[in-house]
């Protein structure tokens, strides 16, 4: 089985190669769209490499749950209402939601996901 | 211009690989006019011709419904230049195919030799965005893949022959109707 550091580094070649960045900026704070400059298009390419690399399988529903972000049951006034919150760390245990839980607006939901929230649920899926 | 990068279809075998010819021609502007006084095909066509070559390979999958587009050029790596005379072979092998788009390895040689390989990443626009968007009018990408011998080469994986799809027929046949 992998080490966390193991799936970080391998996380950190799949970045690299697909968002162009530098080595020192992929960090495990860094937020893939804020600081990495990651596209909505470059998640299709960084899911790809980590399939690959990791010989998995990414469902995009369980990175990007977007049925519950645009749910009318669940977003009310541009937020996620209790209801959705709960959900949204049901299906995403890997992710820190501790700072969008205070202001839950879907639209700064794009920006949420660190490096650490991807090394957490790749280390997840193979077994850790 | 006329915007084919490939001449022909050799090889297609639906959703696994495709291969193509192109011969690089004195009598195609671009090659001596991309930097005058030098006559030599640019890197960046190399490319396209990969693409078109990869993009109608993925596009096929789906009957060429999904809207098809060049999202990523990965590791493009040029070995050589091409000039007037030499004939390429394009090969495009898929390495990955997702639901919102594919992956393609894509190689030219010349002869023996390595002249391009890059890895490209294929985006389909099939979201509510693009649902009033058309990237290809039907009737266009059915002469292209005509002119390009697809459909006299194209194999499904079990060998059955790749056959023109039914919306490419209607479109030909409307064309035809409103040309009169």
């Amino acid at each position: 089985m992998a080490s966390n550091d193991e799936v970080f580094e391998k996380i950190k070649v799949a970045l690299i190669d697909a968002l162009g960045v530098d080595d020192d900026e992929v960090t495990p704070g860094a937020t893939l769209v804020g600081d990495l400059g990651a596209e909505s298009i470059d998640f299709l390419d960084i899911v790809f490499k980590l399939e690959k690399a990791f010989n998995i399988t990414i469902p995009r529903e369980e990175l990007f749950p977007e049925d519950i972000l645009t749910s009318t049951t669940y977003v009310q006034g541009g937020k996620l209402t209790a209801d959705g919150l709960s959900e949204l760390k049901k299906r995403m245990p890997f992710a820190d939601l501790s700072k969008f839980e205070s202001d839950p607006r879907v639209q700064d939901f794009g920006n949420l996901l660190t490096v650490k929230d991807l090394t957490n649920y790749v280390s997840a899926k193979i077994g850790g | 211009m006329r915007w084919f990068w490939i001449d022909r279809f050799t090889e297609f075998v639906s959703g696994k690989y495709a291969r193509a010819m192109k011969a690089v021609s004195l009598s195609e502007e671009v090659v001596d006019e991309y930097a005058p006084g030098l006559t030599y095909f640019p890197a960046s066509l190399l490319i396209e011709g990969l693409a078109q070559c990869g993009g109608l390979l993925v596009a096929q999958v789906s009957d060429f419904h999904n809207r098809t587009v060049l999202a990523k050029i990965g590791n493009a790596k040029f070995h050589r230049q091409v000039h007037c005379g030499h004939v390429l072979e394009y090969e495009t092998v898929v390495t990955g195919f997702q639901p919102q788009g594919a992956f393609v390895d894509g190689k030219i040689r010349l002869g023996d030799e390595l002249v391009v390989e890059v890895d490209l990443m294929f985006a389909f626009l099939n979201d509510e965005r693009f649902e009033s968007v058309t990237l290809f009018e039907p009737v266009d990408l059915c002469r292209m893949c005509r002119l390009m011998r697809l459909f006299e080469v194209g194999l499904h994986e079990d060998g059955r022959p790749i056959s023109v799809p039914e919306h490419f027929i209607a479109a030909e046949k409307a064309a035809l109707i409103n040309s009169h």
